[in-house]
């Protein structure tokens, strides 16, 4: 009961001074709407970056030969043309790995694709059939290769849409023969889109035919490049990638103090990196969204100390016709809190209305999470009771005498 | 001895000023009877002030004792006080102290907002109530910028009826008002205390105005100097009508 009046009494007060009331909460509303606006913006690239790993195959983990030898001089050797992986190891790794769902060998040539009159340089990719779940990759058209096909090395082929935008426009490519480096090989199947992915590389520029047609007919060569695999989920690519460098290190017989002559990447690694770099830029941005939040703060603690001194006779007033010092404090305080969290408020739905300008307009991604939300408006309450007490306390203690004889 | 408002005894009180203690009051003894009218009269120094602030309950006395309306009040804390205030005293101020941009209604009603045991409902009623004790049931939306002195007086004094206090308290309440108008206020002091009984104490500097009231106590260097009955009180209704009526034009 008291403390309903007590609102009251906040409020027409506030009423009373509408005008700074509002340019108080102005501070508040800048400062809450940058905080939700700038973290949103922060969250949406950050979620972004993820889905664009993710959707590389959030589980891929990447096997690369690497160099454990060196030459005279100790010079290390590239890594380019190293044969240290082979079949051996895929099918060692297929058979013993129990974190690894799906696992495919690699090899990549670039050329010339042809059809017709037209032709494209691209890259040719040599798999086995796993590679497509491995990547997450859906077919638009057609139909994928099979492990008869590996077997026979046939010269079947998948194309990404990059390339049947340059060698088909708006054929159907399917069905057709193409010539790659020369060689003739049938278009079974389109692949989806996937555009870009996280380095700016079109991913849709690519061929994908079987490995054995691209080492044997393209390459000549009997190695393999690289071995994709795929963890059996998010969470165990760390035992995935454990577990393969052991299958790896026993089948090359590395002793104990070699190093590695191989590099297991996964995507979460990946996703890991990025996430920490767009993290970092929230937090920037956050803090810096953070200092408006404070000076709004402090615009407040400056309009209430004002407002204390100019309302003394008030004060006496009150306090003469039976308000307690704390029916004072309680008043300004709760004046400042009304200030803070309708500023607030106005803040939350101000910040939300801006992320979303910046997506229609900019087309940045933007995220507003609960929790930005949930934050900032707590801050904004602290901040209210925090720089509306000293002012308030003040207020509470004038002597009545003096209040009421202060001009 | 209990039915006394105030009973007051041998009351001190003493500032320190730096090194030197100041004597406002220098033992002051004197009681109000419910339904008195009494101006306390003094020029500037004489401790008027002081007596006004401690029969407030804004101060309390360095020594001796007051009583009001039974209760020590040099015994109770500032919150206590304050409660006091709110329950016993109704304060009429020289400059009104009317809260600006506040209706005549709301600045009535305030009192009554520090007293958790009246609903909303009841503080209007009391409100209303009050203001058409002092004829202004037609402005209660008035703001004070739309109100005469007179006016805004009257509303002050709607203010420090509403709590239904056992004691007026009056500081030059008619001290910003021309003399028509003060006539008026004081014939509404004069009404309140002949028709309801009210206990007006009405601080004042002016002889022309304690000539109003029933009795007066002149203080001088911190004691009284006289404490008399008015045999003969003016009517500041009479004095009003006898006034011209375009005198100020």
């Amino acid at each position: 009961m008291k403390l309903i009046n007590l609102i009251r009494i906040a409020l027409r007060a506030l009423q009373r001074n509408k005008l700074r009331a509002f340019l108080t909460m102005l501070g508040i509303i800048i400062g809450v709407a940058s905080v939700i606006a700038m973290v949103a913006i922060g969250q949406g690239s950050k979620q972004s970056i993820q889905d664009q790993l993710s959707s590389m195959g959030s589980n891929m983990i990447t096997i690369r030969p690497s160099s454990n030898q060196t030459v005279g001089g100790g010079a290390r050797l590239d890594a380019t043309g190293l044969q240290s992986l082979t079949l051996d190891d895929v099918k060692a790794i297929q058979k013993q790995a129990t974190y690894i769902s799906a696992v495919s060998p690699a090899v990549q040539s670039k050329g010339q694709a042809i059809n017709g009159a037209l032709n494209w340089p691209t890259t040719i990719q040599g798999v086995s059939p796993e590679y497509l779940s491995i990547r997450n990759w859906p077919l638009k058209d057609g139909i994928s290769f099979t492990q008869e096909d590996v077997n026979t090395a046939n010269k079947v082929c998948l194309i990404g849409q990059t390339v049947v935008e340059n060698i088909f426009g708006s054929e159907d490519p399917v069905g057709k023969i193409i010539r790659f480096n020369k060689i003739p090989f049938k278009v079974i199947g389109v692949l989806g889109e996937k555009g870009e992915n996280a380095f700016g590389q079109d991913q849709d520029d690519i061929i994908i035919a079987p490995y054995t047609t691209v080492q044997k007919r393209i390459l000549a060569i009997p190695y393999i490049q690289n071995i994709y695999a795929s963890a059996i989920n998010e969470g165990s690519s760390a035992q995935a990638t454990e577990e393969v460098s052991n299958i790896l290190r026993t089948s090359h017989k590395l002793k104990a103090t070699d190093e590695d002559d191989f590099m297991v990447r996964t995507q979460a690694e990946l996703i890991s990196t990025f996430s920490s770099t767009s993290q970092l830029l929230t937090v920037l941005l956050a803090a810096i969204a953070g200092i408006s939040l404070i000076v709004g703060g402090i615009g407040i603690m400056n309009i209430m100390y004002v407002s204390v001194t100019e309302r003394t006779k008030e004060i006496g007033l009150r306090m003469s016709i039976g308000a307690q010092g704390t029916d004072i404090l309680f008043q300004f305080l709760i004046e400042a809190i009304l200030i803070s969290i309708t500023g607030g408020i106005i803040g939350v739905i101000l910040g939300i209305t801006a992320s979303r300008l910046v997506t229609l307009f900019l087309s940045w991604p933007t995220l507003v999470s609960q929790s930005s939300i949930m934050l900032s408006f707590m801050v904004c309450a602290i901040t209210g009771v925090f720089f509306g007490y000293y002012p308030a306390q003040k207020a509470s203690r004038l002597d009545p005498i003096e209040a009421l004889r202060y001009e | 001895m209990s039915n006394k408002i105030v009973s007051i005894h041998d009351l001190k009180r003493e500032f320190k000023m730096g090194v030197e203690i100041v004597r406002a009051l220098k033992g002051v003894s004197f009681d109000v009877e419910p339904g008195e009218f009494v101006t306390i009269m003094g020029s500037s120094g004489s401790g008027k002030t002081t007596m006004l602030n401690i029969l407030g309950c804004l101060d309390k006395p360095s020594d001796g004792t007051y009583l009001l309306d039974g209760v020590d009040i040099g015994k109770l804390s500032r919150n206590e006080l304050a409660v006091l205030r709110n329950h016993k005293i109704g304060f009429v101020f020289q400059s009104y102290n009317l809260l600006a941009r506040t209706s005549a209604l709301e600045n009535v009603e305030l009192p009554l907002f520090y007293n958790s045991g009246i609903s909303s409902k009841i503080r209007r009623e009391r409100a209303v109530k009050a203001l058409e004790a002092v004829k202004l049931a037609d402005r209660l939306d008035h703001l004070p910028n739309q109100l005469s002195g007179g006016q805004q007086q009257r509303v002050a004094i709607a203010r420090a009826l509403v709590n239904e206090p056992v004691m007026i308290l009056a500081d030059e309440a008619t001290g910003n008002l021309d003399t028509r108008t003060s006539y008026e206020i004081m014939a509404l002091f004069q009404e309140l205390n002949q028709q309801q009984g009210k206990t007006i104490v009405f601080v004042t500097h002016e002889p022309d105005i304690a000539a109003f009231s029933s009795r007066t106590i002149t203080l001088k260097d911190g004691k009284v100097i006289k404490d008399s009955k008015n045999i003969q009180v003016r009517s500041a209704k009479e004095m009003l009508a006898a006034l011209p009526v375009a005198a100020d034009y």
